[in-house]
């Protein structure tokens, strides 16, 4: 196994049932939330993962990290299957392997002061010793730019950049390879974005960590991510490395969510035309036939309803689930990054 | 009182200032809290007053010269009623006597003290343990685990608890005695304890359970997961923690509730026997003299009545104090 490849998710597949299975044994339905869903995350990159609201994110960050069990499909952490882990074996896989969480108020303990929340997994994983703990904790408050005086506080007394501030050393406290970060800015005002994003930033710098970083819009990860992957109803629809999917969009849906994103460069405004997408995102209990985008995509034909496209290398070296990917702007020379 | 916290900056690094934050500890914290309020330290003053008094019942009597059980004819007058104004209160009897046996009531009541509130205090033990316990389990567990104790809640709620309690008091003791347990008095408070046990842990349970479920929901359970925590750990350290609030505020309600229902049992007969003391059977001794010597009836009732409010009153301030919402500011 190459050495370069920090985390990889190979066909990952999670179906819920939902609906009452009572004793009548009731119809249920199932919510396919991850459907097949593969990618590589290199050795200390940025893998960006963008989608709209409900698909399937926080599924799929939960699925590569073990909280939830897949239908089908395997994790590979370091070289190694971590799919069927358990007991010891999976405790010690999740040192290297942490998450930080989308809600700043729920992901913190209110009964917990920040000192113990910050300390619990080195004392559940039994990786530090009482006398050190407090100089340990306070060293990751420093690290994480939170005041080591604050260290008996409650999380209610912090605002919502510092409770994500306080999640992050918790992450942090195992001292892993990978994190997984499902849309940790999205709860935050726009200018404390930015100071969570340089932490972030800045901690991958100094630990060499492996971010996979969700986000449901193109701006948040532009400034962060090497590779985006973008989703769309429990599906990666296109990736590629970030340069190329800002620059160069392949699939409708990146397009339409690119220009929806505000341009910085004046030179650049006007010339991609404004795609306004219409109507909502399907059910995931009852996806589309063949594309899933094909109710909202502009381009559907008759093939779109029929087949369903495969995510593949595309002539221009982009990796796209289309079948009619769009053309390769000759216009544009330079990248907008 | 001090300005220095109105100013958390985002980036979370203090204010420069020569003083340094000190922080404070959870508990340090609840009891700076809980002291403030002075109507609930005497509250609590209350109860510990009550608890050292049934606890030393025995030496306070040694000290005193009296007894609950010492007969006093010369207490009484010719028609077997206390002498003297207010039910025979004297230097020599502080709370007067009993009708009928002139024993010292002062006595009678701290050694009744005893038996009601070690009946209270072992069913709130029995009934939160028991109640916690298969709360968390039926919220954490969710599934056919928590549909079968769900059902076994509903059907002990339909119980018709109090004729059970009277119907089943002779041949329950009789056959806790043929256990092994000391018959009379000692056989009837098991059988009490165990009965409010069977019936309370419901109420604890449900609150329990209704929280567990939502708690579970939240992320931070998720985060101790990721972290590699056991379900031991979640069920113990993160959601227990969140559980005690609603928790003390049943314990502070039921404690003087199973006190107040021994109370009841023995007036009724159904408790403890003379010439064994607790409220219960002093209160159902003296209504017998109510018109002739009201005084007897209401010192146990008073006694009664002040334990129930100073639990409820403790209660609240407790789970006020827990909170960790609760205002720093004005404790620096
Ligand atoms: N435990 C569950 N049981 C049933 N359905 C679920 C469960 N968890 C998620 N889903 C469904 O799966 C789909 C994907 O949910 P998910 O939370 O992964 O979306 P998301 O992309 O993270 O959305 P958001 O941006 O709102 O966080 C949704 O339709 C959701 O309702
Ligand atoms: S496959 Fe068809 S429907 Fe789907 S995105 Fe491409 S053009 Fe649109
Ligand atoms: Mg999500």
């Amino acid at each position: 196994m190459s050495n370069d490849i920090a985390l990889q998710a190979i066909d990952l597949v999670k179906h819920f049932s939902t609906g009452s299975s009572g004793v009548l044994g009731r119809a249920t339905n199932i919510v396919q939330a991850v459907d097949g869903v593969s990618f590589t995350l290199p050795r200390g990159k940025t893998l960006g993962i963008v989608g709209e609201s409900g698909c399937g994110k926080s599924t799929l960050a939960r699925l590569v990290t073990r909280l939830i069990e897949p239908s089908s499909g395997s994790v590979v952490l370091d070289g190694v299957d971590i799919t069927n882990l358990s007991g010891k074996a999976l405790r010690e896989m999740r040192r290297k392997l942490q998450i930080i969480f989308q809600d700043p108020y729920s992901s913190l303990n209110p009964r917990h002061s920040i000192g113990q929340i910050i300390g619990d997994p080195m004392r559940i994983q039994g990786i530090v010793t009482r006398p050190n703990e407090k100089a340990e904790v306070q060293d990751l408050m420093q690290r994480v730019g939170l005041n080591p005086e604050h260290y008996n506080r409650y999380p209610h007394e912090f605002s919502g950049g510092q409770r994500q501030r306080i999640g992050i050393a918790r992450a942090l406290s195992l001292q892993p390879s990978v994190i997984v970060a499902d849309e940790p800015v999205s709860a935050l005002d726009v200018s404390i974005q930015a100071q969570i994003l340089n932490l972030l930033e800045n901690l991958q710098k100094d630990l060499g960590l492996s971010y996979v970083f969700i986000a449901h819009d193109l701006s948040v990860v532009r400034h962060i991510a090497d590779q985006v992957a973008v989703m769309y109803l429990g599906k990666i629809v296109e990736v590629g490395a970030a340069v190329t999917v800002y620059s160069n969009p392949a699939h409708p849906y990146t397009k339409a969510l690119l220009s929806a994103v505000p341009v910085a460069n004046p030179s650049m405004r006007g010339l991609g035309r404004r795609i306004r997408l219409v109507g909502d995102v399907p059910s995931p209990i009852d996806p589309p036939s063949g594309c899933r985008f094909r109710t909202r995509c502009w381009k559907a034909t008759d093939l779109c309803a029929a087949v369903e496209p495969p995510l593949q290398a595309d002539g221009a070296g982009r990796v796209v689930a289309c079948h009619f990917p769009e053309e390769t702007p000759v216009t544009i020379g330079q990248s907008p990054v | 009182m001090t300005s220095m916290f109105d100013s958390v900056r985002e980036d979370g690094v203090a204010p420069n200032s020569a003083e340094s934050i000190v922080g404070k500890s959870p508990r340090e914290l609840a009891w700076a809290r809980m002291s403030r309020d002075k109507v609930s330290l005497f509250a609590l003053g209350v109860i510990i007053t009550y608890l050292l008094v049934a606890a030393l019942a025995p030496v306070i009597c040694a000290v005193l010269g009296i007894s609950p059980y010492a007969l006093d004819g010369n207490a009484l007058n010719d028609y077997g009623l206390p002498k003297g104004a207010f039910g025979g209160i004297s230097t020599e009897h502080w709370l007067g006597v009993e009708p009928g046996t002139g024993r010292d009531i002062f006595a009678r009541l701290i050694y009744g003290a005893r038996a009601s509130l070690l009946v209270g205090i072992l069913a709130t033990i029995l009934t939160t343990a028991i109640g916690l316990v298969i709360g968390v389990v039926a919220g954490y567990k969710r599934g056919w685990v928590d549909s079968i104790i769900g059902r076994f809640m509903d059907v002990t709620l339909a119980f018709p608890s109090f004729l059970l309690i009277i119907a089943l008091t002779r041949p329950f003791t009789q056959r806790l005695e043929s256990l092994g347990v000391p018959e009379g008095n000692p056989a009837r408070m098991t059988y009490i304890i165990l009965v409010l046990a069977t019936f309370g842990w419901v109420y604890v349970a449900r609150v329990v359970r209704g929280q567990t479920l939502s708690l579970r929901e939240r992320e931070f359970v998720e985060a101790a997961k990721a972290s590699g925590a056991t379900s031991r750990h979640i069920v113990f350290k993160q959601l227990l923690p969140n559980l005690w609030a609603p928790v003390i505020v049943i314990v502070s309600l039921s404690l003087p509730g199973y006190v107040a229902t021994e109370s009841t049992l023995s007036f009724l007969g159904l408790g403890l026997m003379q010439p064994a003391a607790s409220w219960g059977v002093m209160l159902g001794d003296s209504v017998r003299y109510y018109r002739a010597d009201p005084t007897y009836l209401f010192i146990p009732g008073i006694a009664l009545v002040v334990l129930v409010m100073a639990f409820n009153i403790v209660g609240d301030a407790v789970r006020d104090a827990l909170d960790p919402k609760a205002d720093r500011q004005n404790l620096l």
